[in-house]
Parts: structure tokens; sequence; C-alpha cells
């Protein structure tokens, strides 16, 4: 690995800004978060694939995978993370390493070549290029090859230092954080600026649920300015450097941007989230109380009460007819990504029961808030081995679970209503108007006589008295006396 | 014969390809109780493992050697042994199928011979059979990780010798990738038909095929069994399908002596016309009559639908065998292949396909080809979906992936019957995009100001 990769990843692990970093000791930090993966048991994605999550929601820039065909060729077009417009970043550009190039060491021209190909045709206004495994192997210098490539073609090329191999999904978040704070975020100036500019952190529009809380700021006349990174353009990303505040959404993966743009820029920050009513009143409270701080007249605050007043109100009213279908229903919430809490809260709102709920990713703080909410941490469990959740499932223990794509068919194999709320979801969950979807969704899961039908017994696993054939030959049987 | 073309772009666009280690996992999956291990590292088996569930719609066991970067500096033995040990002990699978890729290629590790030191030292492993097949994702694609795996299979479990000869009524099958659980059924079907019993190897009819068990499974649950696989020696015969398969078929016959006949594809009536009279050579027995009707119904579908399909413009990208027989399928329906894109060049039938030019290509070849040829019809895997939404074309998916409609595997292409279907679903596909006709579409009928258009109007895109 390269001197500077290193680095970069000693920095990051080494995060004051992360609160489950700072609940350690000064050796565990050394060793970083990520956990060392045992072969032959591991299910996670790598670091790369936790790079391109982040950023490849930007719209309108090419983002080119530098390595053989499995990195890109089998992970493009994967997720739903939605444009408003330019539609660049669903093209899927590889260099597609092939033997030759790796036994001759050609890689880094190819790379070239492959930047200045894509430059020409698409004429975007940035280029991020993605390190992986094998040119990290025999050490190609992407660095080196954007930053001839950028004075060469005069168009930004960004390097994105995350082979897969250096770790986790959530280093590769981290290490596109850096990416963009080294070479992105402070080299552009916005068209203009207002007292009320914002960025979001740690969003990406799957689904477009960016466009289901955007309405709410813009109706409090708060200006979204750049939003990192769903739905982005590169210019956004690049001047989000003048925003005033910063809302952090996905706990931790981005904690470096908002921090050291904290100290960079002066810009506060933020954690919160968009899943539950609750939590998106807090989070409309929260900027509404850090613009004040920096200047934006103290009416906001008011405005941003009432805004919050009548959208909660609504929003239950909307929920109302639901409660019937779901009232004592039994959830088994397993999920990485989203924060569970905000989910739990919301689904205990409506009267459902949480049988379970996985605490895999979350922080310290995260689960004493569960614990709050639930009375309880008795449900509170780390990670179910997939034979056990599937007996629990069998045996009826839960109407139905909410998890990512993964888990889907040990529920379905189990005949157990199931819905997505993980990054592969089709349906957008977030702000008011989510959570009013996700209880629809969760009702309509829960009342399809479907699961009545797939569950009755085959034929030839009725006993005998119970059969068809008996009670089919009773009126034969009756008319025959009769006559 | 066509012009093999191969692309210069140093930029593949919107790959074609899905990687050879996954074509090995496919054909892992395919025995019983099984367990797919990709030695590299653990993305690699991440987003091998999405696509293929997202293809499926089925929890796929596949796991991972982790290699993480240390491990791959220092060597993955010790990797590739922790793997298996823990397989074994959480898993019990009773075959395990190891396939390489790029990352451990590249640093060029003798796991060959580091997996039989595992084996020997490893008491426990003796009940799995373990095999491994080199599949960097450097070299080839789909067809090909899946034809190094079923070798590789067939080399470690298949004994020798052993030909009985015209007294045995099995016939082995060896599909290839684009085999649906649906055209193993159906194969299968025919060859017993004639009194013979396949035995196919991989067999995913029986793992991916959808079936609900009673109970957790952690590995595969159906698929070709190892003490199956060491008998396929005792075989009549070797039915192989698709060139990608000339490869494990011929170390198959090296081992066994089992003649061999090798089907380019089984789309289209000749097809299904050669296998039946294989199946009649073999058996001593004439076609039965449910085939009889199959192939006069096929038949029937052919002269319903060729209104459909004559002088049609289509485009197709594939791996390359599934591109023979798709093209193979048009040509003989009277449509036109105006652009043909294969993800790889190792095939030698693509000489063979029925067009001017093949490139060796991406799917923005694809794209570009199609345009520039006015193709009507858009056929390619379920990637292909941006290019028909911008080109306006209608989409026939087909191949590996195809994520955005379900039930793909219990589609049909094989013999009389999957032809006939295929038929009617191009057909339909035509249909749909039929328009009503306006004075509109006659402004040409006599010369005026503009030149007379396009001699064949093209039928409104769907
Ligand atoms: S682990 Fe490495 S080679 Fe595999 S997908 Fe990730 S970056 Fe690519």
């Amino acid at each position: 690995m390269s001197r500077s990769l290193q680095a970069k990843i000693a920095d990051v692990f080494n995060e004051p800004g992360c609160d489950k970093n700072a609940a350690k000791g000064e050796k565990e930090r050394k060793k970083g978060c990520s956990k060392p993966l045992t072969p032959g048991a591991a299910a996670g994605g790598c670091a790369f694939d936790g790079a391109k999550i982040a950023l490849q929601p930007i719209t309108d820039v090419v983002h080119l995978v530098h390595g053989p065909l499995a990195c890109e060729g089998n992970g493009w077009d994967n997720r739903h993370a939605a444009s408003s417009g330019p539609m660049v970043y669903r093209t899927g550009f590889t260099t597609d390493l092939a033997e030759m190039d790796i036994i001759m060491g050609s890689g880094e021209k190819r790379l070239y070549r492959a930047i200045r190909e894509a430059v020409a045709r698409h004429d975007p206004p940035a280029v991020f290029v993605y390190a992986t495994c094998v040119p990290a192997l025999i050490g190609d210098d992407i660095e080196a090859v954007c930053r001839h490539a950028s004075e060469k073609l005069g168009v930004p090329c960004i390097p994105v230092n995350a082979p897969g191999f250096v770790g986790s999904k959530n280093l590769g978040n981290k290490l596109a954080g850096e990416a963009l704070l080294d070479h992105v975020i402070g080299t552009m100036e916005p068209e203009f600026t207002t007292p009320t500019d914002i960025n979001i952190l740690g969003e990406y529009n799957l689904s477009g649920e960016l466009w289901q809380v955007r309405p709410l700021f813009e109706r409090l006349g708060i200006r979204l300015h750049a939003c990192v990174t769903g739905d982005a353009r590169y210019r956004e990303v690049a001047s989000a450097h003048r925003a005033r505040v910063n809302m952090m959404v996905c706990s931790t993966a981005l904690i470096n941007i908002a921090r050291k743009m904290e100290e960079r820029y002066g810009i506060p920050y933020f954690e919160g989230s968009f899943y539950g009513i609750e939590d998106t009143s807090t989070a409309l409270r929260t900027t509404a109380a850090l613009l004040v701080r920096r200047g934006a007249p103290a009416e906001l605050i008011d405005r941003t009460e009432a805004l919050i007043g009548a959208e909660e109100a609504r929003a239950w009213a909307r929920i109302a007819p639901y409660r019937r279908s779901l009232e004592g229903k039994r959830v088994l919430l397993y999920t990485g990504g989203v924060k569970s809490w905000s989910i739990v809260s919301a689904l205990m709102e409506i009267g459902m029961e949480i049988v379970s709920t996985s605490t895999r990713k979350s922080t310290r703080e995260d689960k004493e808030r569960i614990k709050e909410i639930m009375k309880t941490d008795a449900h509170m469990v780390d990670s179910i081995p997939p034979r056990e959740m599937y007996a629990k499932l069998r045996n009826g223990e839960a109407d139905i679970m909410l998890s990512g794509g993964r888990t889907q068919f040990t529920a379905l194999k189990a005949k157990t209503p199931w819905l997505d709320i993980n990054q592969e979801r089709h349906v957008a969950y977030a702000g008011y108007d989510g959570m009013v979807n996700l209880v629809a969704e969760l009702a309509r899961a829960l009342d399809n006589p479907v699961w009545r039908e797939v569950r009755r017994p085959a034929p030839w696993d009725v006993p005998a008295s119970a059969a068809g054939g008996s009670s089919l030959a009773a009126p034969v049987a009756a008319a025959a006396a009769r006559a | 014969m066509a012009e093999i073309v191969h692309g210069r772009k140093a930029c593949a666009t919107n790959p074609l390809k899905s990687s050879a280690p996954l074509g090995a996992a496919l054909a892992y999956l395919g025995m019983e109780g099984s367990v797919p291990l990709l030695h590299g590292s653990q993305g690699c088996t991440s987003f091998a493992l999405t696509l293929a569930v997202r293809h499926f719609k089925e929890a796929i066991p596949l796991q991972t050697t982790a290699m993480d970067e240390v491990a791959t500096i220092l060597g993955g033995a010790g990797n590739l042994e922790e793997a298996i040990l823990n397989l074994h002990k959480r898993m019990k699978p009773r075959f395990i199928g190891i396939a390489s890729t790029a990352l451990v290629e590249t640093r060029g590790e003798d796991y060959v011979g580091e997996l039989g030191t595992i084996l020997r030292k490893n008491a426990s492993l003796r009940g799995t059979s373990i095999v491994y097949a080199s599949t960097p994702d450097y070299a080839g694609a789909l067809e090909d990780g899946w034809s190094r795996a079923v070798a590789a299979i067939i080399d470690a479990l298949v004994e020798p010798g052993g030909a009985i000869g015209p007294l045995s009524r099995q016939v082995n099958i060896l599909p290839g990738v684009h085999q649906t659980t649906a055209d193993i059924e159906e194969i299968v079907a025919i060859v017993e038909a004639f009194g013979l019993s396949p035995m196919v190897l991989p067999d995913i009819s029986g793992s991916l095929d959808g079936t609900v068990p009673s109970q957790y499974q952690p590995t595969t649950w159906g698929g070709a069994r190892p003490e199956q696989v060491a008998r396929m020696g005792q075989a009549l015969h070797t039915i192989a399908i698709g060139e990608h398969m000339r490869h494990p078929a011929g170390r198959l016959r090296e081992r066994t002596g089992v003649p061999v006949t090798l089907f380019p594809t089984l789309l289209g009536l000749e097809a299904g016309d050669r296998l039946v009279s294989l199946l009649m050579e073999l058996s001593g027995r004439t076609a039965p009559a449910r085939l009889r009707r199959q192939r006069s119904q096929l038949e029937d579908a052919m002269l319903d639908g060729h209104f459909f399909f004559g002088g049609r413009r289509v485009a197709i990208g594939s791996d390359p065998d599934l591109l023979y027989g798709l093209a193979a399928f048009f040509h003989v329906m009277g449509a036109e292949v105006v652009a043909a894109v294969a993800s790889t060049g190792n095939s030698a039938l693509l000489e063979r396909i029925p067009t001017q030019r093949v490139v060796i290509g991406d799917l923005q070849d694809l794209e570009d080809a199609a345009a520039a040829a006015g193709a009507e019809l858009l056929v390619t895997n379920s990637h292909g979906r941006q290019a028909a939404e911008r080109l306006h074309l209608p989409h026939l998916r087909v191949g590996f992936p195809i994520f955005d409609r379900i039930g793909s595997t219990h589609r049909c292409t094989a013999g009389y019957r999957g032809t006939r279907d295929l038929i009617f679903e191009v057909a339909n596909i035509a249909q749909a995009g039929l328009h009503a006709h306006g004075p509109g579409d006659f402004a040409d009928v006599l010369p005026g100001e503009k030149e007379a258009s396009h001699a064949c109007a093209p039928v409104a895109a769907g």
C-alpha cells in the first residue's frame, strides 16, 4: 500500500468525531475499526464498494473504475440513487484490465487513455477514478495519472484511493470522504450564497428520498446547497464549503467530512436522520437553531415549529387508517445501514411490537436510545445467524421482518412477510411522507392474503381424515343413501 | 462468415460481461450440498453474490477467502485453509468449489499445491469433495468460468475408465451457463422420453429452481451429487451444449471414453431435430407421439410468427455462445441481425454467426451499432435497459443477469417447445409496438419535395 494511503487510513481510524472511537482506549483505536475478517464466514462489501456507494450519486461526472472486470462488471447499475437531471453517473466505466496490461505493467497508460476517451465522449465536469485491488497490488499510481490527466485534459480528475482489500465498505465511505476533502470541496465558488444555505452529508437520494425532505427545507426558506452526494452536481459539492450548517445523515459514514469542514471552514454540524416522524422534526429544529445561531433571522425557529406541528399532524392523520392492520403485530427489525432506533420509535408509536432489533452497526449512544424507547434491552441483538433467524420466523415468533436484501430469502422461505429497508429498496421512506409510505407498505405486506395461501399444506401432507377426498366423499355417500 | 472486430477502446463502457469467477460459482451451485468459495478479497464475492441473488431471486451460498492486503502480499494459503475449515464446520457442505480471482492470480500463487497440502493435513475434510478452478477476472467471462469449473469437477470427481457402452441407458448432459432451470427440465424430459436416463452436470434445475425447502439449508439444496458425478463414465453418451462445453466434454471423454456430441445451441427447429435424431439412434426407439406433436406445434408457431420477424432489424449483445444461438434463431425466422456484440472472443462459433460483423465489446458498442444500423429490437441482458431507454427500443432480456424481470430461470428456450415459446415472446413484443396507421405514414407515396424515405417504414418501437 502506498505510504499516503497508509497515512489516510490511520487518519480516518483516528476519527475523533466518531463516538464509537471516542469510547476506545489508545491502543484499540490504533487498530482501527475494521474487524479482521473470517475467511469462509465473511459477508460484506469491500472498501472500493463503499467508496463507490458514497460518490456515485454525483450525477454529472464520470465514475471510472480502474481494474479487471469484476469490480465494475459485476457491480454497476445496482442501486437506485436517483437523479433529477444528468444520467452520466449511471454509465459503467472501467479499464477492464486484461492479462497483458497486468503482465506488461501498462495499466497506468490504459487508465490515462480511458480517462481521455470518457472525457472526449461525455465532456463531464470531473472524472472520479477508483482504485481497485489488482492495480494497487502491482503499484499503479492513480494519483499521478489523475494529476497528469487533470493537467493535460483540463478536467479535474479525482483519485479515489480505496482498493477493496484495505478494508470494509465503511472504511471505503470514509476514504471517499477524504477524496472529496482533498480534491473537491473548496475548489469552486458557488454562484451565490444565502444566510440559510445548508449541506446534507451522507444522503444518497435512494429511490428519491431526498425529494421527500427537500420541500420541507424549501418551505422554510432554507436552501439545500449541496447534498453529499445524493442527486448532486459536481459544482455543488466543490463549493459546499460556503454553506452555513452541515447535517450529517448516515451516522458514521461521512463523519470525517463533517468534522474536517468544521475545522477548515467553521461550519457547525449535527447528526440527524430523516427516518421517523420524531427524527425528521428534530432534524428540522436543529437545522433552524444552528442557522439562527449563525445569523439567520430568529423567526425561522417559529416558522419551523409551525411547519413541524402541521406536518406531524398531517402524517399521523395519514397513518391512522393503517393502525388497525398494524396494531399488536410483531416486528423483527434487522438493519445495518439506517438507525434502527428511529424506526423502532416510529413502529412503536403505531402500536407495533418489536421482538428483536439488531444493533450490529449502532453506536453506544444508539443503543442507549433504543433501550430508552423500548424500556428494556432484552430485545437488542448483535446479529442473528441465518439458521436461527429462519427458525424464529418459521416458528412464528414475528409477523414481519424488516431487513436488507441479504436476508430477504430467509424470511420468504420461512413464508413470512418481509419488507426491504436497505439500499436496494425501491420505495422512499424519508421524512413525514416516507413514514406514511413505510406504514402503508407494512400494512400491504401484512394484509396480503397470499400468506394464508402459501402456508396451506400440500394435499399429500394433509392427514387422511382432514383431506379434501373425505369431505368430497361424504356428500356422495349421503346422496347414495338418499337414493 | 462474420468479420470479428476487437474493440480498441481503453475505457469499457457499460460492461456486457459478468466475471469468470461468477460463472464458476454458478456451475458449483449446480452441485448438491455445495458452497462455492471465491479465492480473493471479500468485495469480489459480495458483488458476485448480490448480482446472482438479483438474477435468481434466491438466497445463494457463496463464500470468500477474505484476502486482505496483508494476506495478499504474504500469500493466501492460510486464508484458503481457514476458509475451507470454517465452511466445513459451519455449513457442513458435501462439496466445496473453489474459484480463483484476479487478485490471487496476479500474485501468482500455487494454490493447487497448497490445496493438496491442506487436504493431506486435515483428515476431517475427507468426506467433502473439494475442487479448484483457475478463473482470473481478467481473462474471459461467464462462459469461460463455468466451463473451467465443470472441467475441474470432472477432473476431480469422475472415476476414470469404466465405460460400459451400449448396455447403459445413462446419457450425460453438460449444459452451458445459459441453460436455465426450465431448459434443463425440458432436456431431461426429452431424453427420458426415449427411455434413457439423463445425468446432468451441473444441475441448477435442482438447486436454483426456487423450491421452498421445509428446513433451513445453508448449502445448495438439490443439484448433481458427487457420487453420481463419479459414475459419469458409465454412460452411453455425453451431450454438451454450447461451444464453451467442448473443453469439459473433452476431459470427460479422455477420462472415460464416453463419446460426445456437442450442440452449439438447442434453440431452433434444426437443433431440436438433431437432438431427437441422436436420441433415436442412442435409444434405438422412435420419437414418441408427444415430441411429434411438439415439433408440429413449433412449425405452426414459425408459420404464425414469421410475419413479425421478416425483415426486422435486430441488435444482439451477449456471451459468445448464446449470441450464436440467438443470431441463428433470428436469422432463420427472417430477421436481420444488424448489430452483434460478444462479451469475449473466446468462441469458435463467432465467425459462423449470420451477420456481417461481430464486435468483441461492451454495451456501449451495442448501443452505438444498434443506433447506426437502425435496429428495431434490442436483445441483451438487463444491463441493456439504459441503452434501450435511450434508443426507445423494445428490449428482449436474455442471458445473465436478468434482474428486472422475475421468472427468468423458468423460461425455456431449448428444444421444440422452448423455441416455440421464444417465437411467441418476440412476436408479441413486435405486436405490442404496432401502431394504427395514419395518413402521415404514407406521406411518401409520391415523390415530393422530400426524398422518399427508407423503403421499409420502421414500426414504432414500444
Ligand atoms: S475486493 Fe478488490 S478486486 Fe474485489 S471487487 Fe473489491 S476492489 Fe475489486
